[in-house]
């Protein structure tokens, strides 16, 4: 099997060849920016906005022990099972643990990255059960067996065309490529298994200090029915996602969906409190909500790129990043993609696998500029690749800046140096663009200039 | 005023006639201009690479060689941004930490010495065509330099400039990352290219000439009809 490094090589050059993948990519992200900086306008002042919601993660992530502990108590105090996981596996095996009590035989679960990022689903069906995601995109991707191609949009790299292929391929029902149409294919068939299903899974987008709730955010009314239908409902969220006061979301949930989709508000925004309570008409009978840690706490304990669990996984950086939007987020090879994916998934799964992820971006700041809760992404690319080369160097990289250092300091060596150059490229002609080029990743696709018949340098001294 | 101008090394081997123009419009406005011999890079390279033990071998010299300047223009946004915004970054916590600190401040690139410390942006230029100017990112973000560049063209007679959809997208070239990763950033240079050309510009300008190297290359081998230049060349035509 091939390294994840390997892997991304691969994928991302082929994918950046693809020009209707790109043209694809780049037309949605397109309409997004023009609904984005719509909502963007809506706001007062954007710009401070934007800081107050830095501070009040900052302030969430800075004592986040007792943030976690209030929310917790508030939570037990209606009959809520908190289940504490500090690795991907206690958070799959306390979800297991859930379903094997009750019983279950149909799940059906709201989008939630937690899942993937602890790879539910497979746990799920791997112990017999069978689970269905019930936001429209995942829907789609799941039964393409393949993972969300983007945090918030999941199936946005498909045309309606290869979702028909697919309803008809797995569902047998796709009378035609209009969206409406399938829409309402998938809604039948995901009526039926709310119907059918004995526990609903969810994510959560924030989870309230103050009340112990959590916030669910979402377009498609899907999370309301998964939460609602089944007996038993579970929620997934990782401990970053904690805020302190329930009137914190009055500017989170305006600046989340601004960011994500361009939209003023999401369709649905709801607050889930606990299972049913005695004298309310409905709710689930039983409420369980799995904490999840999962090197979060690591991250919290690095000074430089704790920020990085500001992250209100809005997908903003991912839809401004030129990489992303020629690569597509299939490439990055892991759950989170994108700048926040090539930041946080070298500290969350292992520097030295990951550390490609932080190579691989022009240090534009695209992303940085964009984040809503002020992330330093790019320089935290820079710090991941400062990291990986303390703790493993490539020693021919770092030869080459030793031996660059004293040609670049001692004017000598320099004007010596360009004497070489001047004469080697007459040389270059005979292997340019080809395997033996030295220059070969670059002549591929460009051309090189020549080194001028006189630098900068040698002109200035003919000056003085 | 004294100048110090740092001229990087690219420029130095590839586009001498930038860092030229830079010295006689510095000149012609009555400035004195000295340009240290040594360093030739700021060490950005082996910094963004992840080697900040060697970037600061060569970045020490640099501290050195500016420690007595007035005012230091650079001849590259990206250049601009290593010596203004990341070497406090990089020499945080050792004894270079302070004289970064300082250096900071005295730095500027070219354009937006011309237009925010000299408050010129008329030089009489005559340029008489379509251009687009494409925001090299460590001058935009970085620095803040959206403005400068945009009001030295607008006094440029005979000059048009066309913005394009994509003029503060990444060309794509990222130092050490267009060598690492070719094939994106071929892909992020045919995407400005296109932009580029979709307004009808026979120049695509900037205050970069490493962005410039990297358009200019695509643009050669895939033969299509624009022309990079830098703003410089076209302020002091030769």
């Amino acid at each position: 099997m091939n390294t994840p490094a390997v892997q991304f090589k691969q994928d991302a050059s082929r994918l950046s060849a693809d020009v209707r993948h790109r043209r694809i990519i780049q037309t949605a992200m397109g309409n997004y920016e023009k609904a984005r900086d719509q909502r963007k306008a809506d706001f007062q002042n954007w710009e401070g906005a934007r800081q107050l919601a830095a501070d009040t993660k900052w302030e969430a992530i800075a004592h986040l022990d007792r943030h976690i502990e209030q929310f917790v108590q508030n939570l037990e105090a209606r009959g809520t099972k908190v289940h504490w996981a500090s690795t991907a596996q206690q958070a799959r095996d306390a979800v297991l643990a859930i379903l094997r009590d009750k019983q279950a035989k149909v799940i059906v679960k709201s989008k939630a990255m937690t899942s993937e990022e602890i790879h539910l689903n497979e746990a799920i069906e791997q112990d017999g059960y069978e689970v269905v995601e019930s936001d429209l995109g995942e829907f789609i991707v799941q039964l393409r067996e393949e993972p969300p191609y983007h945090i918030v949009f999941p199936a946005m790299h498909l045309t309606r065309d290869e979702i028909k292929d697919v309803f008809q391929r797995k569902l047998h029902d796709a009378p035609s490529s209009d969206p409406e149409e399938l829409t309402m294919v998938a809604r039948r068939v995901l009526r039926e298994k709310y119907l059918e299903a004995d526990v609903g899974i969810t994510g959560a987008n924030f989870a309230i200090a103050e009340t112990g709730m959590l916030s669910i955010t979402e377009n498609e009314g899907n999370a309301r029915l998964t939460a609602a239908l089944p007996r038993t409902m579970i929620t997934l969220v990782g401990i970053e996602k904690v805020l302190p006061r329930l009137e914190d979301l009055a500017l989170f949930l305006p600046m989340l969906s601004a960011m994500g989709t361009g939209q003023t508000l999401t369709c649905y925004n709801t607050l889930y409190g606990g299972p049913r309570q005695p004298g309310e008409p409905d709710g689930p009978e039983e409420y369980h909500v799995v904490l999840l840690d999962n090197q979060r706490t690591a991250l919290l304990a690095d000074p430089e790129q704790r920020d990085s669990l500001r992250c209100i996984r809005c997908g903003a950086c991912l839809n401004v990043c030129p990489i992303f939007r020629n690569v597509g987020g299939h490439t990055y090879g892991t759950t989170y993609c994108g700048p926040i994916g090539a930041v946080i998934t070298p500290n969350l799964r292992g520097l030295d696998e990951w550390k490609h992820l932080s190579y691989a971006s022009s240090l534009c700041g695209a992303c940085t500029e964009t984040c809503p809760v002020k992330i330093n992404l790019h320089h935290h690319l820079l710090q991941n690749r400062r990291n990986s080369t303390r703790y493993k160097p490539s020693w021919w990289q770092k030869l080459a800046f030793k031996a660059f250092a004293p040609i670049a300091n001692k004017p000598g060596l320099w004007s010596l140096v360009t004497r070489l150059g001047r004469f080697g490229q007459k040389f270059h002609g005979l292997v340019r663009g080809g395997r033996l080029d030295p220059a070969y990743a670059w002549t591929k696709t460009r051309d090189l200039p020549p080194i001028a018949r006189q630098s900068f340098r040698e002109w200035w001294r003919t000056r003085a | 005023m004294k100048v110090t101008l740092f001229i990087p090394c690219f420029v130095d081997l590839f586009y001498p006639q930038v860092g030229a123009a830079m010295v006689r419009i510095l000149e012609k406005l009555g400035h004195q201009v000295v340009c240290p011999e040594g360093p030739a890079c700021c060490g950005q390279p082996a910094f963004n690479t992840g080697y900040w033990d060697e970037s600061r071998e060569v970045a020490i010299k640099m501290l050195e060689a500016l420690n007595e300047a007035e005012v230091v223009v650079i001849a590259s946004g990206s250049c601009g941004a290593m010596l203004k915004v990341f070497y406090p970054e990089l020499f945080a916590g050792t004894p270079y930490e302070a004289q970064a600190r300082e250096l900071a401040p005295k730095c500027y690139e070219f354009s937006a010495f011309l237009v925010n410390k000299l408050g010129v942006t008329d030089l009489g230029a005559r340029f008489p065509h379509k251009v687009t100017f494409h925001d090299g990112c460590h001058g935009l973000r970085e620095l803040k330099n959206k403005r400068p560049p945009r009001e030295l063209l607008a006094r440029v007679q005979g000059l048009e400039l066309i913005e394009m959809g994509e003029a503060e997208t990444c060309c794509g070239f990222g130092g050490t990352f267009s060598a690492k990763f070719p094939m994106i950033s071929t892909a992020m240079g045919e995407v400005k290219c296109a932009s580029a050309l979709d307004t009808g510009a026979e120049y695509i300008v900037s205050c970069d000439s490493s962005c410039l190297m990297h358009l200019q290359g695509l643009i050669d081998r895939q033969r299509k009809p624009l022309k990079a230049i830098h703003l410089a060349e076209i302020l002091c035509p030769p």
